[in-house]
């Protein structure tokens, strides 16, 4: 049984929550690079430009890339021979939160009750889903989401047999209704199967795989691609004022389910979709 | 290019064509959801709001905290349509201006032509380069909201985009 102790993990988790709100991921950054050489619109071109000196000065100065810091994801993968010592591990991660949002002068955007809405001063509490996986690591994603992209968001459950046409459909549906608001160019994460809370969890985990890596599974690493040229022939554009360059990516994950479902749900991240690893 | 600076009037939003780009120069004041809630619930009971709107220029944003060396953290825009359902209200008081991103209900753009107001876009998203521009913040009303308290900017060369003139032409309809 391997130790870890909470206090490293409090550490760490402080530092990259800051690092993930001040530097854009090195594939969102090479996606951007790319869109704006295939853009001809100068104000689309313009504005993915803009989007790239943003991230540099992000980075160089330490601030924000956005004023929407997010509540936070944070997706754990606990290995079964590891015991983490020091507390608890919800109340670890949490402590984590608040001191990464105080030191580095990020918003705080969450609120203690959804009808009450008093802010909690601190963006906590992070939203978290736990794995259990085989061996003695710990691996953290942690994902600051903005409300802007997350409000868009759309769960559907499908007829069994629409496959991949109705699963389009639906995609292609969600995405045009979206239009400006969700900052395009976005990120297209879509979780098929499951069942109703499995998808749009599949939907939440298909944005933390890096643009650059297709699905494992061949006809859902076509459909991927086949999919972000239909979204970007929509003409949404950066910002909803038109271009070549509605999303930078579609990321699908897909799991079993029921006879009788076709459960599809779609989790659209920003442009500015922020997010890093921690392992231990 | 031209230079929009509160206060505004007809005369200084009439020309401004949908697609065209601006700057902003001089005095915006932030508002989003909560704040908008309670200015409106303040002019629904006849009270007096705490800032006066008339001719003035609306951004809607949440600021990160200042650090220690600046005016103010990043400050980019939040998405406008949540908030039609306040917007008319204040309209009809006066405001001539509200930046933003993202589109507005069709009423949005009825009131907005009816009362000669115009509606501008920023980049969402750009909110550490938007912070450059904005040279002194300070809070003038609803500290309590936080983030979302009123705050009275000072910007030079601020950067927007015409979404919809006075005229109710709408950039997101025709992009």
């Amino acid at each position: 049984m391997r130790v870890i102790d909470g206090q490293e993990i409090m550490d760490k988790l402080a530092t990259a929550i800051i690092t993930a709100n001040t530097q854009l991921p090195p594939d969102v950054m090479r996606a951007i690079r790319a869109a704006i050489e295939i853009e001809t619109l100068p104000r689309a071109k313009n504005i993915l430009q803009i989007i790239l000196e943003n991230a540099h000065i992000a980075e160089t100065e330490k601030v924000a890339l956005c004023q929407d810091t997010g509540m936070v994801v944070i997706d754990v993968e606990i290995g079964q021979d590891v015991n983490i010592r020091g507390g608890n591990l919800e109340d670890i991660l949490n402590e984590g939160v608040r001191r990464g949002y105080k030191a580095g002068y990020l918003r705080n955007s969450v609120v203690n009750d959804p009808i009450l809405r008093i802010n909690t001063l601190d963006n906590t509490p992070a939203i978290i889903h736990y794995k259990i996986v085989s061996g003695d690591k710990v691996k953290l994603t942690l994902f600051p989401k903005g409300a802007g992209s997350e409000n868009v968001g759309q769960l559907s459950m499908l007829n069994p047999l629409d496959g991949l046409e109705g699963v389009k459909f639906f995609v292609l549906k969600t995405v045009r209704e979206a239009g400006a608001n969700p900052c395009p160019p976005i990120i297209v994460g879509v979780g098929i199967g499951g069942n109703m809370e499995k998808a749009t969890l599949l939907a939440k985990r298909a944005l933390l795989r890096p643009l650059d890596i297709r699905s494992k599974l061949p006809y859902l690493a076509e459909f991927e691609l086949d999919l972000l040229n239909e979204i970007n022939n929509l003409g949404i554009g950066p910002q909803g004022l038109g271009g070549k360059t509605t999303a930078l990516g579609v990321n699908i994950e897909a799991f079993a389910t029921h006879i009788a479902s076709l459960p599809v749900a779609v989790n659209i991240g920003c442009h500015s979709t922020r997010r890093i690893v921690v392992e231990f | 290019m031209r230079i929009l600076k509160a206060p505004l009037d007809e005369e200084d939003i009439k020309y401004l064509q949908v697609g065209e780009e601006v700057l902003l120069e001089g005095t915006l004041y932030t508002a989003r959801d909560m704040a908008h809630k309670r200015m409106c619930a303040t002019i629904e009971a006849g009270g007096h709001l705490p800032i006066d709107i008339r001719g003035q220029i609306i951004y809607y944003t949440g600021p990160c905290p200042a650090p220690a060396n600046k005016v103010i953290g990043s400050a980019g825009p939040t998405t406008s349509n949540r908030m039609d359902s306040f917007t008319e209200a204040l309209l009809a008081r006066g405001l001539k201006c509200m930046v933003g991103k993202g589109s507005r209900n069709a009423h949005i753009i009825d009131a907005i032509k009816e009362h000669k107001a115009i509606y501008l876009v920023t980049i969402g998203g750009a909110g550490a380069y938007l912070a450059r521009q904005i040279t002194r913040s300070q809070v003038v009303a609803y500290e309590e909201f936080g983030p979302e308290a009123i705050r009275r900017l000072e910007v030079k060369a601020f950067p927007a985009i015409v979404a919809i003139d006075i005229k109710g032409n709408n950039i997101f309809t025709e992009a």
